[in-house]
């Protein structure tokens, strides 16, 4: 059975088809680069994978759950980090953590909350309200929420978003370790992301699936990855 | 790190978000504000306009007589972080795609506000003792033998059953907007009407587009029409069961409305 399932997903915003028909499968062990240019309908397809926005058709699983009719259930296999990390900004680190983990009602939220804060290397912000924190550290802590329950699914939007290069090190460090024991699907603008963290590759562009292969094989398909991109999104 | 449970608490959710809602007022120095204005204008009002202290009355119908117009306005002002504000934050996303329903996520955010409010009247019980201190004879007990507690028990639960409706209101107003601004204009102008109801000069005008039968059907929703009965000490089922529909049918559209979002 595979952890995420995505049948001929479908959503309008008014007339414009933001994604259509858009199907995939992914099992225990891959992590899927999820590309494409801005507003192709990444997002869109990951809110309706998370829960977030209802498809107008089609049907999204999460752990063999189907997310619109056992949205509770799915949504415990899964953490998910939408577009730029939201977080309650009054809350300090640790609060905001032990609230995802009283939340999630997890057995032991207290020691939950020091592994994540300890994996994700948030020690030090802890104690600091998180408007306080570079943007590098509010992209960790929405991953650390994600973590907290060490999910078999990860659904993560942009999580290297503005990071600088350490950061960005830091985040995929995390994600390697964590990749064999879950799916995961990451959406992303950086090419060179692909060859350093996936296992197989989607390009979507206007709201449709233009290529669904392994790694390798995309890479195959030229030395320049941006002139592949520009082709398969053209 | 632990994983998931099988089978989390279904109060899980519930209890964490009205938790963290409640905890939330008093991160701001909103709560503090709220809270001090609203035993401003409850004790000013009531002593200045109502004129509590000239009646000679150890009772407190003249302190209550004025909630209504309170809770118009600050029910609305507490109300309206609700929903506005996970929108504006962006963490409505976050709090939607965690094992939490719509329903836990209403109920527990809309208890944390109303509990807010509670505290709110709590901080005016100083004005019950005062009143029972003026209105002593002399004799050592009176404080307590003196005014007849149960009427402003009755006075009390009425004034918070009168805040749930005010928030109900207001709970809508945050669900349909990102601004909190506006999410508190909406629902300050709606608690207005209501709070308008009853009173004379609205009915008269009512009454020219009505007729008085149907003035007399609408004055019944009015806020200080349905509170007026716990002042007097009269336990009555309608003004429970009209405060408690407008707040949960508040709380069940607001609901609604995110839940279609």
């Amino acid at each position: 059975m595979p952890l995420i399932e995505a049948k001929n997903l479908s959503k309008s915003y008014g007339v414009i088809r933001a994604v259509s028909d858009v199907s995939f499968s992914v099992d225990r062990g891959e992590v899927i680069g999820f590309l494409g240019p801005n507003g192709a309908g990444k997002s869109t397809t990951m809110k309706m994978l998370a829960g977030h926005i209802r498809a107008d058709s089609g049907t999204a699983s999460i752990a063999g759950f189907e997310v619109a009719a056992e949205s509770v259930a799915a949504k415990q296999h899964l953490g998910y980090s939408p577009e730029g990390a939201p977080a309650y900004g009054e809350m300090t680190v640790r609060e905001f953590l032990r609230f995802a983990a009283d939340l999630r009602g997890l057995a032991d939220p207290a020691a939950s909350v020091r592994e994540t804060l300890a994996l994700c290397r948030l020690e030090e912000v802890a104690a600091q309200t998180i408007d306080t924190l570079s943007k590098g550290y509010r992209m960790r802590v929405g991953f650390a929420q994600a973590v907290i329950h060490d999910p078999e699914v990860l659904i993560l939007d942009e999580p290297t978003d503005g990071l600088d290069p350490n950061q960005k090190f830091e985040v995929r460090r995390i994600l390697k370790e964590m990749a064999a024991r879950k799916a995961v699907i990451i959406s992303t603008h950086i090419l060179e992301e692909v060859g350093e963290l996936c296992t197989r590759v989607i390009v979507i562009a206007k709201g449709e699936v233009r290529c669904d292969e392994s790694r390798d094989k995309f890479l195959a398909r030229g030395p320049d990855l941006n002139a592949v991109f520009r082709k398969l999104t053209a | 790190m632990s994983s998931a449970p099988s089978s989390p608490s279904r109060f899980a959710p519930f209890t964490a978000i009205m938790r963290r809602e409640f905890a939330g007022y008093f991160r701001t120095p909103l709560a503090y504000v709220f809270l001090a204005v609203f035993n401003a204008f409850a004790v000013s009002l009531a002593f200045f306009v109502g004129g509590l202290f000239e009646s000679g009355v150890a009772s407190l119908d003249r302190f209550f007589l004025y909630h209504p117009w309170l809770w118009a306005f600050l029910a609305p002002a507490a109300g309206a972080r609700l929903w506005a504000e996970e929108r504006r934050q962006g963490t409505i996303e976050l709090l939607l795609t965690w094992p939490v329903t719509v329903w836990q996520a209403a109920l527990g955010k809309f208890l944390a506000a109303w509990l807010f409010l509670a505290c709110a009247l709590l901080m005016t019980l100083p004005v019950a003792f005062t009143v029972g201190y003026l209105g002593n004879d002399g004799s050592r007990w009176n404080i307590i033998t003196g005014p007849d507690w149960g009427v402003i028990a009755g006075g009390y639960a009425g004034s918070l059953l009168c805040a749930g409706s005010c928030l109900g209101i207001a709970a809508i107003a945050s669900a349909l907007t990102r601004n909190q601004v506006i999410a508190f204009v909406t629902g300050f102008l709606a608690c207005f009407i209501l709070v308008l109801v009853g009173y004379g000069v609205f009915d008269e005008l009512l009454a020219g587009v009505l007729g008085s039968g149907g003035v007399d059907e609408i004055r019944r929703l009015g806020l200080w029409r349905n509170l007026e009965p716990f002042t007097l000490g009269l336990v009555d089922a309608r003004p429970i069961a009209y405060f408690l529909s407008v707040a949960f049918a508040g709380l069940g559209l607001s609901t609604i409305i995110i839940e279609r979002r």
